[in-house]
């Protein structure tokens, strides 16, 4: 345990002692933040208008903001997670750190789960920001909390599963931009399965249907926690870890 | 303390380490000699649990490295080839996270710290990004790394690269201080190297043993073997340098002939004996038969270099007359 917290502090420092951090924070916040202006700004002409011709029927944040608004935070996300991961074990791989880590006396899961805890930090961190937005419509309108935490639920439990992704990717190479692009396009395709087979209901597209990452938001974005969609996050993460702990030991077999 | 048996390890296609096998004592230094792709890295690697040996067994303290590999990374201090640094941090914060990784106490790290930044000599710039270090200053910041938790036994890849003569001098001088209750082995190619500080060597070449023993010893061993320098010139003018060079390698009992000059017509050559033969009278012999005038035959002294290169030129066991060109492949 000593040595998980050891490794995650140092990749979480690291994140800001080299621009990515920064970069990744400030990303979110001029994209996230112009989506809450757009959305705020929608709402109170929809709520005037609605003024205007005499109806009384009431607004609902929690519809008509706040789950979009995090849905769009989750989209986002998609692009900055492989900003995130790429560099944890390529960077360590091509500047022969690895050898450090490898010969010291710690287990090799744990340095796995310290990288990984690492990365989910900064995630947390970025998606923390979002926070400061919701809360301003929480002081002027009368949103229902729990919605919006089952939302962050779900956030929380999308990124970790994609940043397990993205680890793994990252002790495939030693180059952090492949790293980045290729967990990019995974995650993008694991986001994209569900368009594809929206339609159909044959029993594989119903199996690739549950491989995509959105299908298990739905849920989380409607404020309902469904046991099988945590087991999903769940396992997914388990499996890339379990993954990463693999490819770490053809490393040395490699090497 | 350390003991090696059969060490076999291959990559995909090259067979870096053939078959080796070796003991440490306790408390010894041991020099691990050999040209480039020798294939030290390789077997410093299997010692540090980092690769794990394609056949044989590697034990460090009683411990098999692929049994118990934490018990062997807790009692190894490893200076890779290159310093495995974090160029972002700075040198204080990096040996705090290395010392805490190989299992000091928060209550000891502080005081772990200052003792090896004494010791490697990095005060002036504890508080510097690693980054932004020279290329000496880096390398005694691995060192400082390698001995952070005081190790039983220090593996250093090439400890002394890149470092300044004085430096080298530091080092040689911290590593002696660490012998007796340390086991160390380092690699180098450098020969002064082995033979001021280590007590035994052990000298490889393309994956196998080719000789292991203490500098004295194997200065002895050689003492045998005589090196001559000649000069040769043709009263015609020009000698063939090929030409002399094939007659001098067939001269029996030479193992080695190199050219060392060719000046106005006149080749002057450095020839090795094998060990115990005389072969001044032949070669003199030979050079006059040829037709050519022998201006000068005189004996030099083998230096460790000289040795070096013998054994891991010769020990192909292909006639001795091949000797120079192995020597080149090797050095590849
Ligand atoms: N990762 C690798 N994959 C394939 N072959 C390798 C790898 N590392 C080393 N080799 C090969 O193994 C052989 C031994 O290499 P090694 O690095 O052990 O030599 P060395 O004695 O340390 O040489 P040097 O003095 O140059 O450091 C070489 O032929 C090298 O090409
Ligand atoms: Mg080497």
């Amino acid at each position: 345990m000593k040595n998980i917290l050891l490794i995650c502090f140092k990749e979480f420092k690291g994140y800001f002692v080299s621009p990515i951090g920064y970069a990744v924070m400030a990303l979110f916040g001029l994209i996230f933040g112009f989506g809450f202006y757009t959305a705020t700004r929608d709402m109170v002409q929809l709520g005037f208008r609605a003024q205007m011709m005499g109806q009384q029927q009431p607004m609902s944040v929690n519809e008509q903001v706040i789950r979009p608004l995090l849905g769009f935070a989750g989209t986002i996300m998609l692009f900055l997670i492989p900003m995130i991961t790429m560099r944890l074990v390529a960077e360590e791989k091509r500047t022969g750190t690895i050898e450090l880590l490898l010969t010291s006396p710690i287990r090799d899961i744990e340095i796995i789960l310290g990288k990984w805890l690492g990365a989910l930090l900064l995630y947390m961190c970025v998606l923390g920001m979002s926070v400061i937005n919701i809360a301003m419509l929480f002081m002027w309108g009368k949103p229902d909390l729990k919605p919006v935490l089952v939302a962050y639920l779900g956030l929380l439990l999308q990124g970790a599963c994609l940043l397990a992704i993205g680890t793994f990717v990252s002790t495939t190479t030693r180059n952090q931009i492949v790293a980045g692009g290729v967990t990019f396009f995974v995650s993008l395709l694991l986001w994209l399965l569900s368009w594809f087979t929206a339609f159909e209901s044959t029993v594989l597209s119903k199996v690739i249907n549950y491989l995509s990452i959105v299908t298990h938001m739905e849920n989380f974005s409607k404020g309902v926690v469904d046991t099988k969609d945590v087991v999903f996050y769940l396992s997914m993460i388990f499996f890339s870890l379990f993954l990463t702990s693999r490819s770490m030991e053809s490393l040395r077999w490699r090497a | 303390m350390i003991k090696v048996e059969g060490l076999t390890k291959r990559y995909a296609r090259t067979v870096a380490v053939d078959n080796i096998s070796f003991e440490v004592e306790k408390g010894q230094i041991v020099g691990f000699l050999g040209p480039n792709g020798a294939g030290k890295t390789t077997t410093m690697r299997v010692l540090t649990c980092f690769l794990p040996p394609t056949a044989g067994t590697a034990s460090v303290a009683g411990f098999d490295v692929l049994e118990h590999p934490m018990e062997v990374k807790r009692r190894i201090g490893y200076l890779p080839e290159t310093p495995p640094l974090y160029p972002e941090m700075e040198v204080s914060e990096y040996l705090k996270f290395v010392g805490q990784l190989k299992g000091i106490s928060s209550a000891d790290i502080a005081k772990r710290v200052d003792q090896v930044v004494g010791r490697c000599a990095v005060g002036d710039v504890r508080n510097k990004l690693i980054g932004k270090l020279s290329k000496g200053y880096r390398q005694r910041v691995g060192l400082a790394q390698a001995i952070i938790h005081n190790p039983e036994v220090l593996i250093l890849d090439e400890p002394t690269s890149g470092l300044d003569p004085k430096q080298i001098i530091e080092i040689r001088e911290l590593l002696k201080s660490l012998a007796g209750d340390h086991t160390i082995i380092l690699s180098t190619h450098i020969l002064p190297e082995v033979e001021n500080s280590c007590e035994r060597v052990i000298i490889i070449n393309q994956g196998k043993l080719v000789a292991i023993d203490s500098v004295a010893n194997l200065t002895n061993r050689l003492r045998g073997s005589e090196a001559v320098a000649l000069e040769v010139e043709a009263p015609d003018g020009h000698p063939d340098p090929s030409e002399v060079q094939q007659r001098l390698e067939v001269v029996s009992g030479v193992s080695r002939v190199v050219m060392k000059d060719s000046r106005n017509g006149r080749l002057i050559f450095e020839v090795e004996s094998l060990q115990g033969r005389h072969i001044r009278a032949e070669l003199a012999r030979t050079v006059v038969n040829s037709g050519w005038n022998l201006n000068e035959l005189r004996p030099v002294g083998l230096s460790l270099e000289d040795i070096f290169l013998q054994l891991t030129a010769t020990d192909k066991g292909a006639g001795g007359s091949h000797a120079p060109q192995e020597v080149e492949g090797a050095g590849k």
